[in-house]
């Protein structure tokens, strides 16, 4: 023990040693392993980010909040058992509602009936199109978590009557007002006009697919009278502890069935989404792209790695006669084997650590300049740089070092 | 200051009484297979060396004099035949052991140095105790005995290359010494020195033995062997002779 202490400490002498003495050579070898790294470092800062940006839009669906829907989230291939599923009414709201409040205990707070649809709006001589227009009740604002940063959501009379009023997203607020206040403003939607009573808080993009910021939440009553009688309606059902949501979700099925009085045995003719199911539809595609970007970047990885491993062999063979000398001294194959291994992980471990500073200020100067770029930097990913240069500098060492320890002391002495 | 004349060591001084047994080698026999042809370069040697003697081993080249010398320092093995060394059966152990040997009961003294040019005298020195496992503090203070008792005390921190050749083969007999070995094997210890600084070594060589130690000197000048008080002489792989200086 005593022994492996004294030859570890002598090893990564001569390591700093050689490295020192062959400046240059040092330099441009370790130039490959930092630029590996920076490569696979930079590539998982971006997966980290994209994580990281996923699940904030996941975060905007609610986490707290189970959407009745005739379609699940997910791909079907048996179409013809959703096709024919009954749409969802108002009415199916104010059931459901009242089953959750006749169930002791409920884990369900309410539902709320939601229509969505594609819209474009106007006002005065601007135009916006493709805008999401939510039409529902005055119980919208206990689902969303979206504040109302001016003004006010509409109340429970105002949805009942159907008053013609709305709450612009950030977007189309600013957009349609720019450099003003929306409040008190008229837009028209599909001909009619609409008083601004609100706006909502700034939140971004879901996914980088579409902003969750370009929305028009009305009165469900009053957006009908454009939809017609059936619009595309869904409920939100929200839920009192979210980390219960799948018994919730169970609940939640147990009480649609009574609300449409369905047999047992029967289909579901409905199906619940939560943003969980988003999330084990993307993962595999989020697994896809981390995949594929880090073997692209490994490969880099790879050519440094190779470049050590050469540079390890022209080592050894530089020092065939005082690898001799040491052994005709009484170093053994270890400390042979662990001299030139140490000597491959100092310098891939050099490289790893430059590389991961560089890393460090490209994320911070990336983050500068383009604060909407999703990039985190994480302590684990520097761990786990730091083990990847560790284990390249082995892996890219060991066949030199392995050859090393083996030289017949004989040879290696007469070597010149 | 002029060279010492150079007299038969017997006239210089009696011979000691040797000790101990430290080396027997029996019957040994080495092979090298080159392509398909195969050289034997030991045919069957017999040898006894004892505590505090002081041997010449001589031969042309390709009498099997180097192929002696490895296997004597433990640095090959014999094809058959038996090695004891202070009563281990060297033939039969494996790398690590043959180098635990090395480390322990040889002092190697090579024709070129062999020191570490990067390092100064004393890490040199320092080196088989490092394999020894040694502390730095003992190690120190062993090193710099050992670079003392050849009068190198004050050039402990100095680099190979500051050194002349003499200086350097000083180096490298302390470096033989410091772990206290049973021999001290020296391949051609004066081939890369001038005859002045030769003699020198040679000295410092008598010193030693007239120390106590063991002296294994392989050369093939005569001048060199004179020094000893025993030549070993080999030719095709046999020993010719074995005896004192005439």
């Amino acid at each position: 023990m005593a022994r492996l202490l004294q030859e570890l400490v002598e090893s990564f002498r001569i390591a700093f040693g050689q490295i020192r003495a062959n400046a240059l050579r040092s330099v441009l070898t370790a130039l490959g392993v930092i630029i590996g790294i920076v490569a696979v470092t930079l590539m998982g800062t971006a997966i980290n980010g994209i994580d990281i940006g996923f699940n904030r839009s996941l975060a905007m669906l609610g986490e707290d909040v189970l959407y009745v829907q005739r379609w699940p989230w997910r791909r079907v291939d048996d179409w013809w058992n959703y096709v024919n599923r009954p749409p969802l009414e108002v009415e199916t709201a104010e059931r459901l509602n009242r089953v959750i409040e006749a169930t002791p205990g409920s884990l369900l707070e309410i539902a709320v009936p939601v229509a969505t649809r594609g819209t474009s709006v106007r006002a005065g001589e601007l135009r916006l199109a493709g805008v999401m227009l939510f039409g529902t009740t005055g119980d919208y604002s206990r689902i969303v978590t979206t504040d109302v940063v001016e003004g006010r959501m509409f109340n429970d009379v105002e949805a009942s009557v159907g008053r013609p009023v709305c709450v612009l997203g950030s977007a189309v607020a600013e957009n349609l007002f720019p450099g003003r206040s929306a409040l008190d403003q008229t837009v028209q939607l599909r001909g009619e006009r609409y008083t601004v009573i609100g706006v909502l808080a700034k939140q971004g993009e879901f996914l980088g697919l579409f902003s969750f910021d370009n929305q028009i939440v009305a009165p469900l009553n009053a957006v009908r009278r454009q939809t017609g009688a059936r619009p595309n309606l869904e409920l939100r059902v929200k839920v009192r502890d979210k980390t219960k949501l799948a018994a919730a979700e169970e609940e939640l099925i147990g009480a649609m069935r009574r609300v449409r009085g369905q047999l047992p045995g029967e289909r579901d003719n409905f199906s619940i989404n939560q943003q969980q199911a988003f999330k084990e539809q993307l993962d595999p595609i989020k697994a896809g792209i981390a995949l594929a970007g880090l073997f692209i970047t490994g490969l880099s990885l790879f050519v440094g790695a190779i470049g050590i491993m050469n540079i390890t062999f022209v080592s050894v063979k530089e020092r065939t006669k005082e690898i001799g000398t040491r052994k005709a001294l009484g170093a053994r194959r270890r400390t042979i084997l662990l001299q030139f291994l140490i000597e491959a992980v100092s310098i891939c471990l050099i490289g790893g650590l430059v590389g991961l500073g560089v890393t460090l200020a490209a994320s911070l100067v990336l983050a500068t300049l383009l604060p909407a770029l999703p990039i985190a930097f994480s302590p684990g990913l520097m761990a786990v740089s730091v083990l990847v240069s560790i284990l390249t500098g082995v892996v890219s060492g060991f066949a030199p070092a392995w050859g090393a320890s083996r030289l017949d002391p004989v040879v290696a002495l007469r070597y010149e | 200051m002029s060279a010492p004349p150079v007299l038969p060591a017997s006239a210089r001084r009696p011979a000691r009484v040797p000790g101990d047994v430290v080396i027997r080698i029996e019957g040994v026999t080495k092979l090298y297979r080159m392509g398909a042809e195969t050289i034997h370069a030991l045919r069957g040697v017999n040898l006894e060396i004892r505590r505090n003697e002081y041997l010449a081993i001589m031969g042309p080249s390709g009498s099997g004099k180097s192929t002696l010398m490895n296997m004597l320092g433990c640095l090959d093995t014999p094809s058959a035949g038996r090695y004891d060394f202070n009563g281990k059966d060297v033939a039969r152990m494996v790398d690590d052991e043959l180098a635990e040997i090395r480390n322990r009961e040889i002092g190697f003294v090579f024709q070129t140095f062999n020191l570490l040019p990067r390092s100064d005298a004393l890490h040199n020195v320092e080196l088989p105790l490092i394999y020894a496992g040694l502390r730095p503090a003992v190690r120190r203070e062993r090193a710099l005995g050992a670079l003392r008792n050849v009068g190198l005390g004050d050039r402990i921190h100095h680099k190979p290359n500051e050194m002349s050749g003499g200086q350097r083969q000083r180096v490298a007999i302390a470096r033989a010494l410091v772990n206290h070995p049973s021999i001290l094997l020296a391949d051609e210890p004066t081939g890369n020195l001038d005859s002045r600084t030769g003699e020198e070594i040679m000295a410092l060589f008598e010193d030693l033995y007239e120390q106590g130690h063991t002296i294994i000197v392989v050369t093939h000048e005569e001048d060199i062997a004179r020094h000893a008080r025993r030549v070993v002489r080999l030719r095709d792989g046999l020993i010719e002779s074995d005896g004192p200086i005439p």
